[in-house]
């Protein structure tokens, strides 16, 4: 009864959320291009597109990723040996338990007509699968809490997963530890099925039962009687073994009995098998409610990634179907962490600690964003600094187990971001450079703008720039300033520039305009000397800071030996600083 | 000879003809290359905005090549400024270096300045050596006219990179002779290829790449020949979305330098992956001699 209405309730739970997470796929958005599509064409454009697939002789190609990587998940193995063979217990054990264990009333009873829990091969199975999976959750923890991975984290979702498995494995094993040992059990097993009702008979089967099979009896004990246990072995396999096997086979379970044999009977009476019953199923009902909104959805989402980038191309797919597949990827993800193990810039976060470097996390904060979850400007700000600081090499792509096309998922964000959110220094770095291989993928119209915004955030800082007649002050005027150009050893050079000029004339961007001031602001030399009047805003607000090539013209040829490039690099590092600094503030 | 291979990230996920050539020419010469998969960016990218994560991420990568004691070996000239200007750095500053190693340790990594680094070409024209190549040459190129473009990160600044002379090189020049074509005088040689500015500034970028490439062509290059990830795919899909928005009536195509020597030592041009630039330079092809058969007494 219990079993049932909780079943029910659960089932209930699952499909209704089932229902809703479903349709977020078709109605989140990611990326200007997907704001246009209604959900109806993205519905209608996703049954189509399977269809079409279906009939297609990418039906092989969807074949061969299903066997090899969504059963046998070989992505996984080529990443690293003990991962795999982590979540294949996990997921083997476990799918194995389900069918044949959770499930048997429907399966197991319609395929075996010999069919009882307590005989083998299946009672020595269900143990077998069990420890599978508890092997798999002993390396998940190894990996996470006693390895130490590095940039490998372990977030609250994570920790849920792998305490519920946990529950609902120790749970079953203890449960079958105490069953085994319960004498209410052997109890109700001998007046249900074994017919006997001879006082010494009954004494005889329970002595063997308790010899031979671990049962704790509050009246028989060792030394046994040697006649009294061969009539007893002779009533169990008459009574008996057809439907019970050997409870040694049931390994786990036997050796929980045997461990807890002192305290059986306190165990048995306090009634601790029916309450791990109850936590046993509760844990599996409440991880089937809750499992479309947890990471155990990946179950779902993860095969449908692997296949739907399987047979999508870049370009080739309907807009539609794209948007629809970057929303099943925000639930494929495992948040396993390979991803962050192997991107090119995570090591940045030893030194700027914003978590949205690391790819894996970044896909919690696009789910957030999509879901149009209110966030502060500052996780905003994180976000989006975290898409940026990306050197776009796709390993990331190329490495996740679940096939996800990261790569494309960043590049969508950055745009939103870019155009709507705070301006964003790093766009005035090389970082750009793959943005300007694809600018014709974003918005052509909107190209600029974030460059502009950048350039203008920076000139807002620099109040002197604007002013056309001017008096400089002759001494450091930011003696702060002026001292702290100091992160690399050369930058502090600048002191020795006597004015000569050469950085300027070899410079090739300032050859580049027939009015260099007008297009650049101050020109190198100035720049120098900017630096030694401690003039902040002067050597930060000059366009010559952001249009340098770093082509080092300047520094090779300068006469007094000043580090031109250099201390350009250090400028453009401060004044990220300092409107990183502003805009938290 | 056994170096670490220092792809980059550009590289393997947008010039695989630079690898694939790379890696065809380097194995008929002899030299070995160890693959390190915990590689990660060079840090230049990460310059303009801390110069902290960029030395932290050079000196992870010239650390995890300590580890196996082998020099590093780059392709790309970006790459190969910034490893060597952290490599630098980290050798003449002991306390930088002390402070560098305490985040180092924490990934049971250290750098102590065991070792080089190196750029391809130093690679082919030092530790190869020209007479070792001249010997693998089977097919040198007739009538072929190279614009040698040297790239800013391998020549400048000259006390850190010590590439090769940085007013007059010859390194390169030498590497392109040896394959039978003529290295080319143009005054724009030495000049930067605008790729640093693609994406910051696309105007300005696009104005220095126009000026050099027409430079090259006026004095008679029929390719030009980079040795640099990013110099190249300025060269090649820049120079390509260039033709398509300035009235620039053709193009001087680009060839990586490992696919010109390849092919000159008879290796096919698949290998080399000559069809996967964006501005075709198959016809080079045709520029090649017929091997060489030594007479048979």
């Amino acid at each position: 009864m219990f079993l049932s209405v909780s079943l029910y309730i659960a089932l209930a739970i699952f499909g209704l959320s089932l229902i809703y997470k479903m349709s977020t796929w078709f109605r989140y958005k990611i990326g200007i291009k997907s704001m246009e599509i209604p959900t109806s064409r993205r519905f209608f454009a996703a049954t189509k597109g399977i269809f079409l697939t279906m009939l297609s002789p990418k039906i092989l190609t969807l074949l061969e990723i299903f066997i090899l990587d969504v059963l046998l998940q070989l992505r996984i193995l080529r990443e690293d040996f003990l991962r795999w063979l982590m979540h294949i217990c996990i997921y083997g054990g476990f799918i194995l338990l389900l069918l044949m264990h959770a499930l048997d009333k429907y399966i197991t009873v319609a395929l075996f007509d010999k069919y009882f829990s307590t005989v083998n091969p299946f009672m020595f199975l269900r143990d077998l699968f069990g420890v599978m999976v508890i092997i798999g959750v002993a390396i998940a923890i190894y990996r996470r809490f006693i390895l130490k991975v590095p940039r490998l984290m372990t977030n609250a979702m994570d920790l849920y997963t792998i305490v519920l498995v946990a529950v609902i494995m120790l749970s079953g094993i203890f449960l079958e530890g105490t069953k085994i040992a319960s004498y209410t059990d052997y109890k109700r097993m001998v007046d249900e099925y074994s017919g006997l009702s001879d006082p010494q008979e009954l004494k005889a089967l329970e002595s063997y039962w308790v010899k031979e099979f671990g049962v704790v009896s509050p009246h028989i004990k060792a030394p046994f009687d040697e006649k009294l246990i061969e009539q007893g072995r002779e009533l169990h396999e008459s009574s008996c073994a057809e439907c019970h096997s050997k409870p040694q086979w049931a390994f786990t379970g036997y050796g929980v009995a045997k461990t807890i044999g002192p305290i059986a009977l306190v165990i048995d009476k306090a009634y601790l098998p029916s309450v791990l019953w109850y936590i046993h199923v509760l844990a599996c009902m409440v991880g089937l409610a809750y499992l479309p909104f947890s990471k155990m959805f990946h179950i779902f989402a993860s095969g449908l990634s692997l296949l739907a980038n399987a047979v999508m191309e870049r370009g080739k797919s309907d807009p539609a179907n794209v948007a629809t597949r970057q929303a099943v990827e925000l639930d494929a993800c495992t948040h396993c962490g390979t991803c962050s193990l192997r991107c090119s810039v995570s090591v940045a976060f030893d030194e700027i600690r914003n978590i949205n470097i690391l790819p894996s996390e970044k896909i919690a904060s696009i789910r957030a964003l999509a879901s149009n979850k209110r966030l502060s400007p500052e996780q905003l700000r994180d976000i989006q600094e975290g898409v940026y600081l990306c050197t776009n090499c796709y390993r990331c792509t190329v490495v996740c187990p679940v096939g996800i096309n990261l790569q494309d998922l960043w590049f969508n964000i950055r745009e939103t971001l870019l155009q709507n959110g705070y301006p964003e220094l790093l766009v005035l770095s090389p970082l750009s450079f793959y943005r300007g291989l694809m600018r014709e993928e974003t918005v052509l119209k909107d190209y600029q703008r974030p460059l502009i915004r950048a350039r203008e955030a920076i000139a807002a800082e620099c109040e002197l720039m604007r002013t056309k007649e001017k008096a400089l002050p002759l001494t450091p005027k930011d003696r702060k300033f002026h001292d702290g150009l100091n992160l690399s050893a050369q930058a502090k050079t600048f002191s020795v520039c006597f004015g000569c000029q050469t950085c300027t004339t070899v410079c090739p961007v300032v050859a580049n305009y027939e009015n260099p001031q007008e297009a650049l602001g101050l020109l190198p030399h100035q720049v120098m000397h900017a630096c030694g009047l401690g003039i902040r805003d002067l050597a930060f607000g000059s366009n010559m800071l952001w249009d340098c090539l770093t082509c080092y013209q300047c520094q090779e040829q300068c006469p007094q030996g000043v580090y031109v490039t250099d201390v350009l690099y250090e400028l453009k590092n401060l004044a990220v600083k300092q409107l990183r600094e502003k805009a938290l503030r | 000879m056994n170096f670490s291979f220092f792809l980059g990230c550009t590289i393997p996920a947008r010039l695989n003809q630079y690898e694939s050539s790379s890696r065809a020419v380097l194995e008929k010469l002899g030299v070995g290359l160890v693959d390190i998969r915990e590689f990660n960016c060079c840090g230049y990218p990460l310059r303009n905005i801390d110069f902290r994560v960029f030395l932290f991420s050079s000196a992870r990568n010239l650390a995890l090549s300590e580890k196996r004691n082998l020099n590093v070996m780059a392709l790309c000239k970006c790459c190969y400024g910034s490893l060597k200007k952290a490599d630098y750095l980290l050798k003449e500053d002991a306390s930088l270096r002390r402070e560098v190693n305490a985040t180092l340790e924490k990934e049971d990594l250290r750098y102590e300045g065991g070792i080089d680094v190196k750029h391809l070409l130093q690679v082919l024209h030092q530790e190869v050596g020209m007479a070792a190549i001249q010997e693998k040459v089977e097919r040198p190129f007739k009538g072929l006219r190279i614009a040698t473009h040297y790239g800013c990160h391998a020549l400048r600044p000259s006390p850190i990179v010590q590439f090769d002379d940085p007013v007059a090189p010859s390194l390169f020049d030498q590497l392109v002779e040896v394959t039978g074509a003529e290295s080319i005088g143009w005054s724009m040689k030495l000049d930067c290829c605008g790729a640093p500015l693609w994406g910051v500034n696309d105007e300005l970028s696009m104005d220095l790449t126009v000026k050099k490439l027409a430079n090259g062509r006026a004095s008679g290059a029929d390719y030009v020949c980079a040795a640099c990830s990013y110099c190249q795919i300025q060269f090649d899909k820049v120079q390509r979305m260039i033709l398509s928005q300035r009235s620039v009536d053709h193009a001087l195509p680009s060839i990586l330098y490992p696919q010109l020597l390849g092919l000159s030592m008879g290796i096919r041009g698949e290998s080399l992956g000559l069809k996967m630039n964006e501005i075709p330079i198959s016809d080079i092809e045709k520029l090649l001699m017929e091997p060489v058969t030594l007479p048979t007494s």
